[in-house]
């Protein structure tokens, strides 16, 4: 339960960061998707269940204060959530290459899908563009961050485990 | 110790069943968004004024630092702009004597009503949207403040959107760049009208796409566009912007053709809202009836 509240105010904290600060310091017209970045970290290190949690909280979030259509953002967080999930039984403390790879290709999946859901769906029909234009900067943008953001939340995940086996 | 067994779930029963409550939600949500209007906006309002508490300390720390590199630069264009006022003020003047005999013009011709000054209210932008899709951003002022969904928003003297969600003490405004905006416009001078189409691909070029402009009409590049008559959420004769590159289309009955808008999206801190709904919208919906 103390986990879930952490959990809670770290999301928060990183929307209204990623909303306010880091469009301050967007590069190339993109900001970095910390939001994914969390769910990404949580999926990878706790497991499906979590990481499906955590996912559809941050997609909700996304989506009650930015979009008109509930849910879209909300589903596609709580997919990726769920797939890092799986990728639970290679976790390793201390290693780095595998989650930012995973928040790489999950970033490039979330823009896929909301390409899909928002974009195509009005038969905006050159994939490319979008690709070039938000796609691929974007996933610069937020592995670099994520370099920074996973390693934090890996050490609170590491500290939180440590005062539960405590309690236990 | 755990104090008591929990039922576990198979995480991917989990998956189905959220994945089932996200489609109903977006199927209703997209049904029935103004039902789920105070659901929406409820969230919005816990969260608006952080945001605004963070931006306001980020605009003390750039203001301070603007401040030093300032100084000299605002010393010397202090000087050059006291020369401009003085020219301008006789300027103005003029201009005044102009104005009063405008009025005089408008009075016999009755034309006032049209052109009257709206009520308007300023507000700052306190977030954007967090993916890089679409532009929408926050503002903090609200319902409280006497906003409402669909009154137009201006920066300077040109339009820049629309207000799409008003929550107690902020409102979302969907800029006309953006992909989902279509905006009603038509020719200053010719009265012809057209569709202004917001779009990603053109953003960077800072242009916007403006289409479905009579063949038959008569306009050339750098002429203004101005919110239409026809529009049932913009008020008529806001500038929007100046057209440029007009092309007939591959049907051979329409022109379409690339607008510079009259604000700068980039560099968007204030903006004056315009507490006024376009007059003959009950009556329109009444018609439809």
């Amino acid at each position: 339960m103390k986990r879930f509240g952490i959990m809670l105010i770290i999301i928060i904290l990183c929307f209204l960061l990623q909303s306010t600060f880091f469009q301050a310091l967007a590069l190339a017209d993109v900001v970095p998707n910390l939001l994914l970045i969390i769910t990404v970290a949580v999926g990878y290190m706790r497991g499906r269940k979590e990481g499906l949690v955590i996912g559809l909280i941050c997609g909700l979030l996304s989506d009650f204060v930015y979009s008109d259509v509930i849910g879209v953002c909300a589903l596609i967080y709580m997919v990726i959530g769920y797939l890092n999930g799986i990728f639970n039984m290679l976790f390793f403390r201390d290693v780095l290459t595998i989650p930012i790879l995973l928040i790489g290709v999950s970033d490039l999946v979330y823009n896929f899908m909301y390409y899909v859901m928002e974009f195509l769906l009005r038969s905006r029909l050159n994939l490319f563009f979008y690709f070039r234009r938000i796609m691929i900067p974007e996933l610069v943008y937020t592995v670099l961050v994520s370099v920074l953001l996973y390693k934090l939340l890996h050490n609170l995940n590491a500290f939180l485990e440590r005062r539960e086996n405590k309690e236990v | 110790m755990k104090r008591r067994t929990r039922i576990s779930i198979e995480p991917k029963y989990i998956l189905a069943s959220c994945t089932a409550l996200c489609l109903v939600i977006i199927l209703v949500s997209f049904k029935y968004s103004d039902g789920l209007g105070p659901i929406k906006t409820s969230v919005g309002t816990v969260l608006s004024p952080m945001q605004k508490g963070i931006n306001s300390i980020g605009r003390y720390i750039s203001d301070r630092v603007d401040d030093l590199k300032n100084i000299q630069s605002l010393q010397s264009e202090n000087k050059k702009l006291k020369e401009e006022l003085s020219t301008i003020s006789y300027e103005n003047k003029i201009l005044q004597q102009d104005k009063y005999e405008l009025e005089n013009l408008r009075n016999l011709y009755q034309l006032d009503q049209k052109y009257a000054s709206y009520p308007k209210v300023a507000a700052r932008v306190i977030s954007k949207e967090t993916n890089n899709w679409y532009n929408t951003f926050l503002i903090d002022k609200g319902t409280e403040d006497g906003l409402a969904v669909d009154m137009n928003v201006l920066a300077g003297n040109g339009l820049v959107g629309i207000i799409t969600e008003a929550g107690k003490n902020y409102s979302r405004v969907r800029s006309i760049i953006d992909d989902s905006s279509n905006v009603s416009g038509m020719f200053l001078k010719t009265s012809d009208t057209c569709i202004v189409t917001g779009s990603l691909k053109l953003i960077d070029s800072g242009l916007i796409q403006v289409s479905h402009i009579s063949k038959d009409a008569d306009v050339k590049d750098g002429y203004e566009i101005v919110t239409s008559n026809i529009s049932d959420k913009y008020l008529q004769g806001i500038l929007i912007g100046y057209i440029s590159d007009i092309t007939v289309d591959a049907n051979n009955m329409t022109k379409s053709g690339y607008l510079t808008p009259a604000v700068n999206f980039n560099r968007l801190d204030t903006v004056l809202i315009i507490t006024e709904l376009k007059e003959n919208t009950e009556e329109l919906k009444e018609m439809m009836k």
